[in-house]
Parts: C-alpha cells; structure tokens; sequence
C-alpha cells in the first residue's frame, strides 16, 4: 500500500475532534430537555469512542507507517487503564463495601494484610500519571527490543502480539495478582476531589479527552511527516535497504511503537476515567483485532481515517447492538472482508482518490497522483 | 601491507547447506580503484557482495577494509563505515519521492530519535539538487520513486548512494534491462563515480565492462579464475573454458 | 460406566477361561462389597458344570463323595471339612457347590444324601444337574467361619485354573484381604506354581498376610521387603502400619524405607501420567495445528478461522450424532466413526467456498488475509449460535472409549488414548498425501514456483482451492476429536487459534514434523508445569516461554534453512 504523504485531513480531524467534544461537554451542563442539551449517556459513549480513538491512532502509526500489524495493542490500552484505575481505586479510600481505608474492596475479599508493592504510590495521580506511560512503555520497549531486534516481523510479529495480550489476559483473571481478578477495577467515586458521577465532572472529561485526542493526532502527525517519519516509511516498504545505508530498522520500528503503545495507554487511562471500569475483558485478543479494522475502516496511514474509523464503527456498535444485537456480529465480520476486499484505503482514502480525480482532470500533468502533495506542509 | 588495501578479502569461504558459494576466495582492491567482477551464474558474485555487506558471514577468512575486520559488524555499521550498495533489482523506497529518496540516503545521522527533531537544512537542498543533476532527475524531484522507469530507478539507486558518500561502492548489474544509451551512459556515470570513489562492479555486460575500461576479475565456482585487462582475461583459454564450454 | 466395562473385561477373561471353573476373585470382592452374587444365568457361562446332560460328571470320585457326604452334615464342622475337601477337589460341579453353600441355596434332600442346588425355584442335582421334582429338602446352614472356609477353598480352586491370569487374580484377590488360613493354600499353590507373574502374587499375598496377621513370625522383615519391592500403593498403609507398630526397630525402618520408595515410584508414576497427559493435550493441539500447516505453512494463508472450521466440525459431529439417533438408532455406537467423513467434507466444502469467495482475492497480501479471515470468524460464530443456539451441545462418547486402563502405577483414559492414536493417524494420512500422491507433488510445485507450475500444466487455482479444502477439512477433523473432550459452543474455535497458531510458528513453518515437535512440547510443559505452578501461571509461563524463543529463533525449531530463505 503507498501512502501520499498527505496529512491535511489531520487537521481537519484534530478540529472536529476538539469541536466535537467541547459541543457535547458544553451541552451536558444545559439544564436537561432543552434543545440543545445533551445527556449522560451520550457524554459517556462519546468519551469512549473517543477513548478508542487513541487506540486507533496507535494502531495507524505502526501499522500504517511502519508496517506493524499489531494485534495486541489493547494490552497497552488496557495496561494504561489499570494504570489509572489504581489511582482511582485509591480514592474510593474508606467508601468502598468493607470501609476498610487502606485496601481496595477486592484485598479484603482475599483477607490481604498489606497493599502489594506495586500498588506504592498509587494514591498520588502524579505518579499514576506517570504510570499509564511508564508502564505500558516499558512493556512495549522490551517487547519491542527483542522482537525487532532479531527481525521478527509480518505476520509472525502479528501471532506473537496475539499471544503477548492473551498471556496478559490470563494473568489479569488471576485474583493473586492483586488487580481484582474476574472483576477488575471498578466503583470509583472520584477523581483529584471531583465526583465521577457529577454532570460537570463528566462534561470536563470529555472536553479535556478531545484535547489530548486532538493533541495526539497533532503529535503523530509531527512525528511521521518529518524525517523520521520518511525513514518510517522506507523501513515499512523496503526495510532490509535502510539497514545498507546505514539505518538501524529496528531503532526505527522501536521509537515508534513505545509511542504508540503510550498513546493507546492514554486512550485506555481517558477510558477508565469515563467508563468506570477496567477488567482483564480488555485484554481479550478479539478486541485489538477489532480495533485494527477501525483502522482498516477509517483508512491505513492517514491518521485521521483511525480516528474516524473508531468513532464510526463503534457508533455502529452502539445501534446495532441496540436494536438488533444477534446482527452485530455479522455486521462487524462483513465490515472485516468488505473493508479488506473493497476499500483497501478506507474511507479517507475513498475521499481522498474521489477529490483526487477530480482535480487530475483539471490538470494536464500526466501523472498528478504521484506527485506529493505533503512537501508544502512542511 | 594490508593496511595499502580498500578492501581486502583473503580466504574466504561459506557454504550453505553443503553447496560451497564462495570457495577460498581472495580478492583487494587499492583505494580509487574501479574494479569488475565477471563470472558465469553461481560464481559466488552477488554473495561475494553479500559477505562484504555484512549480510552473510563467511564461515572462515577475513575480509578488511581499510585495515578493519568487517566480519564481526552488522549491515548499518558497515554501511557507516563507508560501504555502499546497489542491489541487483533495483531498490528505491517507492511510496517517497526522489527528492525523500535522496535525503534519507545523504550522509548524516543515522540516529532515529534525532531525525524526529530533524528538518531540512539549506545545505542538505543544495547538495540534494546537485546529486538530481548527477542523475538526470532534476525534473523528476517531486514525483514518488515508484514511478519512475527501470533505469531511471537505476539512476535514482546510485545518486542514493552517492549521498551516502561511501568510500566504496559495490555496483550489482546496473546495467541489466538498460538500453545500449542508457547503458553507455551508465558506464560515463560510473566512471566519472570512479574519479572521487572506489568502486566494484558486478556485470554480465561485456560491452558495458570494456566501455569502462578497467580490470577485471573472473569469478568461478566460489573463487578467482584469473585478474587482469579485459582483453587479456578474454584471451585465457580457461574463462573460455568457463563461458563456453561447461 | 465402570461397571459395564467390569462386565465387558469379565466376559472377556469368561469367554477365554471357558473351560474352567469360574474367576474366584470376583465372587470375593463382591462378598466384600456386601453385593449378592449374581449367579450367572446358565446358559451364559459354557461351563461344563452347568450342562445337565454333561454324562461324565456323574462319576464321583471316593475322596468327593466323601466332601458330599460331610456337607451333608449338621455339624458345622463336618461341613468345614467338607468345604476345605472340595476346595483340594478337581470335580467340576464343586465350584457351583462351594458358590450355592455360600449363598444358602444348597440343600440336602430330608430323605437322602443327595445334595441339591436351589436357583430360581429349580433344584437340581449338585452333581449331575438333573432336575428334581417333589423331593423335600433341607436348607444347608453355614456361619460366618465356614462363608471364609468357603472363600479359601473357592481361591485355592481358581489357584489350579489352567489359565494364568485366572491365577494370578486368585493370587491378589487373597493379597487384597489376606486372612490368616489362606496361608497353607498359598503355601500349595506356590510349590507347584510354575508361571512368573503369578507366583509374584502369591508372594505379595504371602507377605501381606504374614505383616497384616502376624501368623508367621520371624518371616515379617522378607515380607517388609517383598512388598517394598513391589511399589504398589495399596501396599502403603499396611507398610506405615508396620513401621509405626512394629516392636522390632529394624522391621519398622526397613518398612519406613519401604514406605519411602513406594512414595518415590508414586511420584515416579505421576510424572509419567503428567507426561501422558501432556502428550494428549499436545495430540489435540498438534490437530488443531496441523490444518494450518497446510493453510499457513504450505500457502503461507492466515487463516484466522481456522478455529471456527475446527468448531464447525465438532457441530456435524453433534448433527451426527443426532441424525444417527433420530433415524439409523442401530448405528449409533458407531457415530464417531461415522462424524469422521462427515465433518472432514463439510469443512473441506467449506474451505473450498471461502477459498472461491475470499481468500483467493488475497493471495500476497497476508495482513489483509488475516483481517478477512477474523471477519469471516466472527461471521460463522454467529451463523453456528443461530443455528444451534448460544449454549453448549451435548455429544455423547460411546461406551468403548469412556472409562480408562490402568498402566503401572497410573490412570490412563481411553478417550484420550483414541485421540492420540486419531492425531497420529491424521498426520500419518497428510504426510503421504503430501509426499506420495500426484495432488501433494502438484501443491509442492504450486507453492514453490507458481508460474512454473501453470506452465507446466497444473491448474493452480484448482490446487489452492484443493490444498485450503484440504487444511480445512482437517480442522473439521480436528472438531471431531475435540468434541470428545471439549464444550461444543460457539466459542469453541477461539480458544485454540492462537495455540495452534503458535504451535505452526514454534515449529517452524511448512515444516510437518517441527510442528509435531512443537505441538508435543508445548502440550507437555503445560502439563509438567501445572503441578508446579498452577494451570494459569504454567500456560502464561509457557506462553511468554514461546514468544521470547520466536524472538530468539524468528523461524521456529525446525527452519527450512537455505540460500533461496530471505526476510
């Protein structure tokens, strides 16, 4: 697949994003049945197809600009919701089922004495926050390390991101790994001081989801329309011809899959925060299989195809499983071999070859499509 | 005397799964030396290439350049030592531009995390644009090196190379699937290369090797035949032999 | 279950020992168990004692007739002499006494001697088993003493069967409840005793009784060390029991040693099993794998339904099954056999559909291949849950292939054995397709050379629609056999893709006996490891075991190596 390096529709998407979000957070705060006000409801789902988006956009950096198709990266999403929902988890302090002020509900369950060591620290939403990075960078870059290193790559790479978010989904279910087994983190009442389940709470979330959103797209596209993301490129089309000229592939491929495991961590922190749950259903393989068909829908390596791609599909989600729930999953398998067999380039690609088109018949230049339209962004 | 060599191989052998590809192989090269390598398929050509370039590892011998052990590296660190090659079938990253092409091979860091932060300078434009010239490409800057014709994307790979500033290049049939003006034209680009470069050609192309105009070394069967002038190695009844009477 | 199996395993050994007095050892154990004994019918046992016009047995000898006339007797100990009489007697009607007296079904006519077997309302001639009419009789009464005289004279009869594994059960059966006067018959038994393994068990009973009833000192530290010797668990406790009662120090330490080593065997023993076990998990994967060796490692296809192929098959074993049931009851015994070429066609028919519709629209573009594929998954999960329903179905296991063998110290279920056999009869059949018929040549030539291959006259499309039929239909296979030991539900693929897709890529791909070796590995660290560390843990161990070796070894155990293998 060639990729024009056209990133304007980044923009677009981190505008709309932002627009988005505050639209819907500012409508939630109307008092309720006006015209314009927005429920609940709407505030959350939003908020998590919001979060899945940085999910998506991971999975575009490496699999449309570096060629990783990866099919665990939920194990980083989940990985940065755990993350926060420790901190959250905290803050349930001596609210929670057995008032116990030191221990999480589920610790007591299990007649723990001590908070493990892990869990130091987990009260402050400092290091928390440092935690949804840190740790789900740590993993990708070991994972990363000895994967890339010894070139490990295609579809095998694929089977071992399979079986790396399987083995996570496994050791999550277990209660002795003090994460709350089968249940997962869940309950929170507040988050810095603020009540989770107030209006205002929820509407400063969302808004504040779309700016890192927003941010985000931003950051990823500075990062693959530069140099380094020319390198990315050419590792994704022709990786063994970089190493001849002096590249390190592998270096390349590392950098940016620890980012892109931190922004899925983010989405999976922005989740937690406004879902209110993270349990080891996360890390179920199917789920990051799913999520790389947003992308596939959205269109590879586009940026803005993840996102809209995310949004899209899991809005379809939503209808579909409201209205006719046995259809859902016919509907997201033929989405699958429909995407796959007809719109190799999704739908920003769609757009993008249909406004192509017509202006290439404004123009005499006899090859307009090859001629690469990013360099004046620069 | 083996630090007088650019390159020097001596002994070299490896085998893979009992075939012996290169077979005691001995072979230098003395800096600003332009050098071809002839031989019939299976010679051991193109892995001769591939030991120098760290893609294979002999299974004994040692190849020096420049007084340095190329056995122990890996690919990019011989790269960074100052080798460059060009693959048999062309090899351009085809979803750039000629003008990205060219960047990414200017000599320069090689460092990942600094190429994010990295854009552009005045200087590297300039010395892109006079490497379009070298080619021929200057109009074609802007288009993705996927299209470009066969030989232009012939081109486009040794002005990559030529950014890479390489004290020796190795030069895989450049000429394959050019046109007799393409292919002289190669072989002026070549020499001209030859002025400020080291250079070793691997070529089938009689005419191409003699419009060149340098030595010549016959590879057979894993090992060196016979050295010397074109008109020479073409006298030996053995390379006769090879070409002709198998 | 267990029990018809007993029954099967006893009509067995009958149908062998059919010119013998019947096993002892099972009438013993069902005395034990406080179960009546099942006289067998008649005409069921083609014993010789059992057919009334048998002229030959009319003829007594002195020393029987002498046993008849003692039971006879209203004294109990007469009737004791009588038993032990019959229990040294060859007469083929004894063993029919010896069972009736126990049972209080003999008599004795109130005016004769004759000596009467009561059953079912008939009575019959003890000894020529002519039916007598109008004869008043008189119950035989027996105690408890003479029900154990009548135990050892039926086990020192069985002792003299000619078959040996009539002996030897004899021989346990005595070692399972030893009784101080069985040893005087054992004692016979072994001075004449010719066969290895059964006097192995008279030495068992011997010491068993000697420890359990002290009834020959001085013998006890040789009986310590012969049931050492054996290993056997059932010989634990009456070992402990010695080491810690025994008033003589150096037969209770040599009795904790004993003690010591049969722990050691048993934990021998276990390994052995966890191994069985592994080598039958590894049997189901290497089934589940071998479908996308095909697939995967010969067409280099990411079949990510591979798993719902493999849950499809375990659904037409199901419909099998209860088609067989609904319409053809008298085969259904055999509705395994008969799912085999079922779920093999419907996933081959399958595999060629999806092969036409959907791969072949792919082919060089692996990624999307695996997209289209999941998609395609999700598509069958959902068609299977509405055909059949969201829960699980019930297949049944036929009788023959429930239950389990004992093997040494261990446990082993047939079930699995039959799974193991079955896995290796499938790659047995794929490996002389693949190397021994035209088909498997022109797939070769396919994958190797495709352009090559169609001028040269093969059909390449056909291959490929034949070869992915082929890696299917395996799968369905594979649903068979798992269906045996699995929850048929429509979930049932997913929890095998990524091992079996781990196991092709462990073993190195396109590699047939790599993936044996990797399915075999992995299916016996997992069970090695489960003991050790738990289930969960041994698998996420293993797990992160397998992705750090991929790592290490991108191509697996077994890499095809060569000039022509690039990245």
């Amino acid at each position: 697949m060639k990729t024009s390096m056209d990133f304007r529709s980044v923009r677009l998407a981190a505008g709309l994003v932002l627009l988005l979000s505050a639209v819907l957070s500012l409508g939630s705060l109307l008092p309720q049945q006006g015209v314009f006000s927005v429920s609940p409801f709407v505030v959350t789902i939003v908020g998590k197809y919001l979060s899945y988006a940085f999910l998506a956009l991971a999975i575009d950096l490496v699999w449309g600009f570096a060629g990783i198709l990866t099919l665990g990266h939920a194990a980083f999403f989940a990985l940065g919701g755990y993350a926060m929902g420790m901190y959250l988890t905290r803050e349930i302090g001596a609210r929670g089922v057995y008032g116990n002020a030191h221990l999480p509900d589920f610790m007591v369950f299990l007649s723990w004495s001590d908070l493990p060591w892990y869990w130091m620290g987990s009260e402050h939403f400092a290091v928390s926050v440092l935690l949804v990075l840190l740790v789900p960078g740590a993993l990708a870059a070991l994972f990363g390390w000895l994967a890339f290193r010894s070139r490990v790559s295609g579809v095998y790479l694929s089977i071992i991101t399979q079986a790396l978010t399987f083995a996570l989904m496994l050791a999550f279910f277990q209660n002795g790994l003090g994460f709350g087994g089968n249940n997962g983190l869940t309950d929170f009442k507040d988050v810095l001081g603020f009540d989770l389940h107030q209006a205002r709470t929820r509407a400063a979330l969302l808004a504040l989801t779309g700016v890192f959103l927003a941010g985000s797209l931003m950051l990823a596209r500075w990062v693959v329309s530069g140099r380094f993301g020319r390198l990315l490129v050419a590792v994704r089309d022709a990786e063994s011809r970089t190493r001849f000229m002096g590249y390190r592939p592998d270096h390349a491929k590392l950098l940016v899959w620890i980012l892109s495991a931190m922004i899925a961590a983010v989405g999976g922190a922005f989740y937690v925060l406004q879902v209110g749950i993270i349990n080891p259903g996360e890390f179920t393989p199917g789920n990051s299989i799913e999520a790389v068909i947003w992308v596939a829908v959205g269109g590879r390596g586009t940026l803005s195809g993840a996102v809209l791609g995310a949004v899209l599909v899991n809005f379809g989600k939503t209808l579909f499983t409201a209205w006719m729930p046995e259809f859902w999953l016919y509907g997201l398998g033929f989405l699958f071999i429909a995407t796959t067999l007809f719109l190799p380039c999704g739908l920003v690609g769609l757009v993008g070859s249909m406004g192509g088109r017509a202006g290439r018949n404004a123009r005499t230049d006899p090859t307009p499509e090859l001629v690469e339209p990013g360099r004046d962004e620069e | 005397m083996s630090e007088d060599w650019l390159l020097d191989l001596s002994h070299v052998s490896v085998t893979f799964d009992g075939f012996r590809a290169i077979n005691d192989l001995t072979l230098r090269l003395r800096p600003g030396e332009m050098r071809a390598i002839v031989g019939p398929n299976g010679a051991g050509k193109t892995t001769m290439m591939d030991i120098v370039t760290g893609k294979t590892r002999p299974d004994c011998g040692s190849v020096r350049f420049r007084g340095q052990e190329l056995t122990r590296f890996d690919e990019p660190t011989i790269a960074r030592l100052g080798i460059g090659r060009k693959f048999q079938k062309p090899t351009v990253f085809e979803a750039l531009s000629v003008h990205d092409n060219l960047l990414l091979a200017l000599r320069g860091t090689r460092s990942p995390l600094r190429m994010l932060f990295l854009r552009e300078t005045p200087d590297e434009g300039e010395r892109i644009a006079g490497l379009l010239g070298r080619i021929g490409l200057t109009a074609r800057e802007r288009l993705l090196a996927g299209a470009l014709s066969h030989g232009q994307k012939q081109w486009l790979e040794i002005g990559m190379l030529l950014a890479q500033d390489p004290r020796l290049l190795l030069v895989d049939e450049p000429v394959a699937g050019m046109t007799d003006a393409e292919t002289m034209q190669t072989a002026d680009l070549l020499r001209d290369i030859n002025t400020s470069h080291s250079v070793i050609v691997v070529e089938h192309d009689m005419d191409f090797v003699r419009a060149l105009g340098v030595d010549v070394t016959v590879l057979h069967e894993g090992s060196v035949l016979t050295e010397g002038t074109l008109d020479r190695v073409s006298a030996d009844p053995r390379v006769i032999d090879v070409y002709l009477g198998r | 279950m267990a029990e018809a199996r007993a029954a099967v395993l006893l009509v067995a050994l009958l149908s062998v020992a059919s010119c013998l007095p019947l096993g002892p050892a099972i009438c013993l154990a069902q005395d034990r168990t406080g179960i009546p004994t099942p006289t067998p019918a008649p005409t069921s046992i083609p014993a010789p004692i059992s057919a009334p016009d048998v002229g030959h047995s009319n003829a007594v000898s002195d020393a029987d007739g002498e046993a008849l006339r003692a039971l006879a007797s209203r004294h109990f100990e007469a009737i004791g002499r009588g038993v032990a009489r019959l229990g040294v007697s060859d007469a083929p009607w004894g063993k029919a006494v010896l069972e009736a007296l126990h049972d209080g079904r003999l008599a004795v006519g109130s005016d004769s001697d004759r000596i009467v077997i009561r059953e079912n309302g008939v009575a019959r001639d003890a000894v020529t088993g002519a039916t007598l009419t109008g004869d008043a009789l008189r119950r035989i009464r027996v105690n408890n003493r003479i029900r154990g005289a009548i135990r050892i004279a039926l086990a020192e009869r069985a002792l003299r069967a000619n078959d040996v594994s009539a002996r030897e059960a004899a021989a346990m059966a005595l070692y399972h409840h030893p009784g101080a006067d069985a040893l005087p018959v054992l004692d016979r038994a072994m001075s004449r005793e010719k066969a290895a393994s059964v006097k192995r068990a008279l030495t068992l009973a011997r010491a068993a009784i000697v420890l359990k009833t002290g009834a020959a000192p001085g013998q006890e530290r040789a009986a310590v060390e012969t049931l050492g010797k054996s290993g056997r668990l059932d010989a634990r406790g009456l070992l402990a029991g010695v080491a810690s009662s025994s008033s003589d120090p150096e037969i209770a330490g040599s009795a904790r040693k004993a003690v010591a080593s049969i722990d050691r065997r048993q934990r021998l023993w276990g390994i052995v099993q966890n191994v069985f076990y592994g080598a039958s998990l590894g049997s189901v994967l290497m089934l589940a794998a071998m479908g996308l060796a095909v697939t995967f490692g010969v067409m280099g296809v990411i079949n990510m339904a591979h798993g719902e192929l493999m849950m499809i098959g375990a659904y037409a074993t199901y419909a099998t099954q209860y088609g067989l049931h609904r319409w053809l009851p008298g085969l259904e015994t055999w509705s395994l056999a008969v799912a085999v070429p079922v779920a093999f066609g419907v996933c081959w028919l399958l595999g060629i559909a999806i092969e036409k519709g959907l791969i072949r629209f792919l082919y060089g573009r692996p990624l999307e291949t695996l997209l289209a594929t999941w998609g395609l998954s999700l598509c069958l999960q959902q068609l299977v849950r509405s055909l059949f329903g969201p829960t699980n179905v019930a297949v049944t296991t036929p009788s023959f292939l429930s239950g389990s063998v004992a093997i040494g110290g261990t446990e082993i279920t047939i079930g699995r054995i039959a799974i193991l056999v079955f896995s290796g009869c499938v790659m047995a059949g794929l490996l002389f397709i693949l190397r021994r018929t035209r088909f498997g040549l022109q797939m070769r030539a396919v994958t190797q050379n495709r352009r090559m291959a169609a001028l040269m006259g093969i059909r390449t499309a056909r291959v490929d629609a034949l070869t992915f039929g082929l890696g299917s239909g395996i799968a369905g296979l594979a649903g068979v056999a798992v269906s045996q030991i699995d929850n048929v539900s429509p979930n049932l693929g997913q929890g095998y893709i990524i091992d079996s897709f781990l196991v092709v890529v462990f073993g190195g791909v396109g590699n047939l006996w790599g993936t044996l070796a990797a399915a075999m590995t992995l299916g016996i660290g997992d069970k090695v490891l489960e003991p050790l560390i738990g289930a969960v843990s041994g698998k996420i161990l293993l797990l992160v075991l397998v992705i750090l070796y991929i790592q290490k070894h991108p191509r697996g155990m077994f890499p095809l190596r060569g000039r022509g293998v690039d990245s």
